[in-house]
């Protein structure tokens, strides 16, 4: 017997009055599994988490969340998920323990089922010590964290996380990687949606990428990679050297022309062959007398990817400073 | 799922505003002090000014249940910017998402409501008895005085609960009841007698259900116009308070429990 998947969706489609938000998305999470839903900012990502949660009915298309329809049985449906959304959303006057006994409450686990399993989850999110402090007083990397305990309250078998680390410092980012990889590696399924390439990298099995409403790749992130070609030996040479002299120079060594950075004083160089093929460059660089700074053989990053499909960069800086600002 | 549910949800949501009552000022300010405020500024600054003649404080008397209404109606104003605030913070997805009942999430918010203005209510009376205000008729009826507030008061609830699903933010809600609660309140028997006002002015008092919640909660106080020569009301709802209060509350909550509760089901965080 085949298990169904735990998230099935066909032919969304979600319009705004004229601005279409979704245009026939098809996703399927299979049980147990991690599905990246990687985009920039108003991709879609949102619309797609909002509608398999029953917050919002798409216009077309159906799912099905744990083998039970979303747009005929949402209530069954919530029983089954866990939902941690973009804005931490935890009531700031309430303690940590006070929100978390609040949704079990409202699961109806029971008066001491919800306060045992919130006093649990607050050991296990490392927020034991500020359990009966306002959460007004907690830094964002703790809010996220008590967000996501919230999601986990009912230990639902499919959990969606929406951006559940945008905004946070780079240490708050590690350590709720570190908590999501302990989630999944107990055989929860997650939709994760992210705008971190990185994010998307290091949790997913799977990654959909979308872009306007529309889904424009999918596969594991090795896949993904392996479209935008192999790796590349980059080369960055001390201040003062010609870099299109040391363009002609290893130019024979690539598969394809290489790609010059002046301000960076580097080169970018499709390659196959490996570590031989760098260390060649290496060779052929020193009997010149130029002088590297720093040198390596780069695999594509999803970057990379998200540049080739897109032609666009998935966050630009301009957003990103903002992001950090609002954050 | 069984209205044993539905309330049991409702009481879990109204006991989280209840412990908010207690941790942010702002309310616990408008919960207990501006009441007491209240009721100081209008009975020694109105009240003052206008009883010259009668010295009996009956004037005082008379404006208690006008504070009252207005107080009791401003604290609908709690389940607008409270629901509002929820919606921006992505509070109401969380209950949306979970598999509470979808009416438990206003009915515990107008719940709580009604708990802040019997709070409120106390707070007041008890400043009221201290200066000077006196029950000149049974316990019941007193009770009956009460309970008709309360009614008002909750129906104005549900109204507030629906603005605070439909605007962007608790700020709007904040302006936009002051726009609406302030004429509501003023332009009413609440601090004046109706005689002195204006013709157009004085039919819209007439009608106006605050007018109505106010006349009915001095009679069943015993708190009457101390102006022996006040010709008594003629228009419907002021002959009959109580009844008027209850039809405009019944209406009020026929139409805005089913707005409010349609609202909720579309709403996320923007």
């Amino acid at each position: 017997m085949t298990q169904s998947p735990a998230i099935q969706a066909r032919g969304l489609v979600k319009k705004y009055g004229e601005v279409t938000a979704l245009d026939g998305v098809d996703i399927t999470v299979p049980t147990g599994s991690v599905l990246g839903l990687l985009g920039p900012n108003g991709a879609g990502k949102t619309t797609i988490v909002r509608i398999l949660t029953t917050l919002l009915r798409p216009d077309a298309g159906t799912a099905e969340v744990a083998g039970i329809d979303v747009l005929t049985n949402p209530r069954e449906v919530r029983r089954n998920l866990g939902l941690s959304g973009q804005y931490a959303a935890v009531d700031e006057y309430l303690t940590g323990f006070e929100n978390l006994d609040m949704i079990g409450r409202l699961y109806h686990l029971g008066r001491n089922a919800s306060r045992n399993r919130a006093r649990e989850l607050l050991a296990q999110f490392n927020l034991e010590d500020a359990a009966d402090r306002p959460a007004k007083t907690y830094s964002g990397g703790m809010r996220r964290r008590l967000d996501l305990a919230g999601a986990l309250v009912a230990a639902p078998p499919v959990l969606f996380l929406d951006e559940p680390t945008t905004g946070l410092d780079p240490r708050s980012r590690t350590e709720m990687w570190a908590v999501l990889q302990g989630l999944v590696s107990g055989g929860t399924t997650l939709l994760l949606t992210t705008q971190y390439l990185e994010e998307a990298d290091l949790l997913a099995d799977d990654i959909v990428v979308i872009d306007h409403g529309k889904v424009i790749a999918q596969g594991t992130a090795d896949q993904l990679k392996a479209q935008v070609g192999g790796e590349r030996v980059e080369v960055t040479v001390s201040e003062g050297t010609d870099l299109d002299r040391v363009a002609k120079l290893l130019a024979p060594l690539g598969v394809s022309a290489p790609v010059l950075a002046e301000h960076q004083r580097s080169l970018l160089m499709p390659v196959s062959g490996g570590v031989a093929v760098l260390r060649q460059a290496l060779q052929l660089l020193e009997d010149e007398g130029i002088s590297v700074d720093d040198a390596g053989l780069r695999r594509p990053t999803l970057d990379d990817v998200f540049l080739t499909l897109t032609g666009h960069a998935i966050v630009d800086e301009e957003e990103k400073t903002e992001q950090e600002v609002t954050a | 799922m069984s209205a044993l549910d539905v309330l049991g949800d409702a009481a879990v949501v109204a006991k989280r505003n209840l412990i908010k009552i207690k941790r942010v000022p702002d309310l616990l300010v408008f919960t207990t002090l501006s009441p007491i405020m209240f009721v100081l500024l209008f009975a020694y600054v109105f009240g003052g000014a206008i009883d010259q003649e009668g010295g009996g404080g009956g004037y005082r008397e008379f404006l208690i249940a006008g504070i009252f209404a207005q107080t009791v109606i401003f604290g609908a104003t709690i389940t607008g910017a409270g629901l509002a605030e929820d919606v921006q913070k992505g509070i109401i997805d969380r209950f949306r998402s979970l598999p509470m009942s979808p009416s438990a999430v206003l009915a515990g918010r107008t719940l709580s409501d009604v708990v802040n203005n019997i709070i409120v209510l106390f707070v007041m009376s008890v400043t009221g008895l201290i200066v000077g205000w006196r029950i000149r008729t049974s316990f019941f009826e007193a009770a009956w005085g009460f309970i008709l507030l309360l009614v008002f008061a909750y129906a104005i609830s549900w109204v507030m609960a629906w603005v605070g699903l439909l605007v962007p933010s608790p700020e709007v809600v904040n302006n936009a009841s002051f726009i609406i609660i302030f004429p509501l309140t003023f332009i009413a028997n609440t601090f004046v007698p109706l005689d002195t006002l204006p013709g157009p002015l004085k039919v819209f008092a007439e009608w106006n259900p605050v007018s109505a919640v106010t006349q009915a909660a001095r009679n069943l106080f015993g708190n009457p116009d101390p102006n022996p020569l006040a010709p008594d009301p003629t228009a419907w709802p002021l002959v009959h308070p109580e009844a008027y209060t209850l039809i405009w509350a019944a209406v009020v909550l026929l139409i805005f429990v089913p707005l409010a509760n349609a609202q909720y089901r579309r709403s996320t965080s923007r």
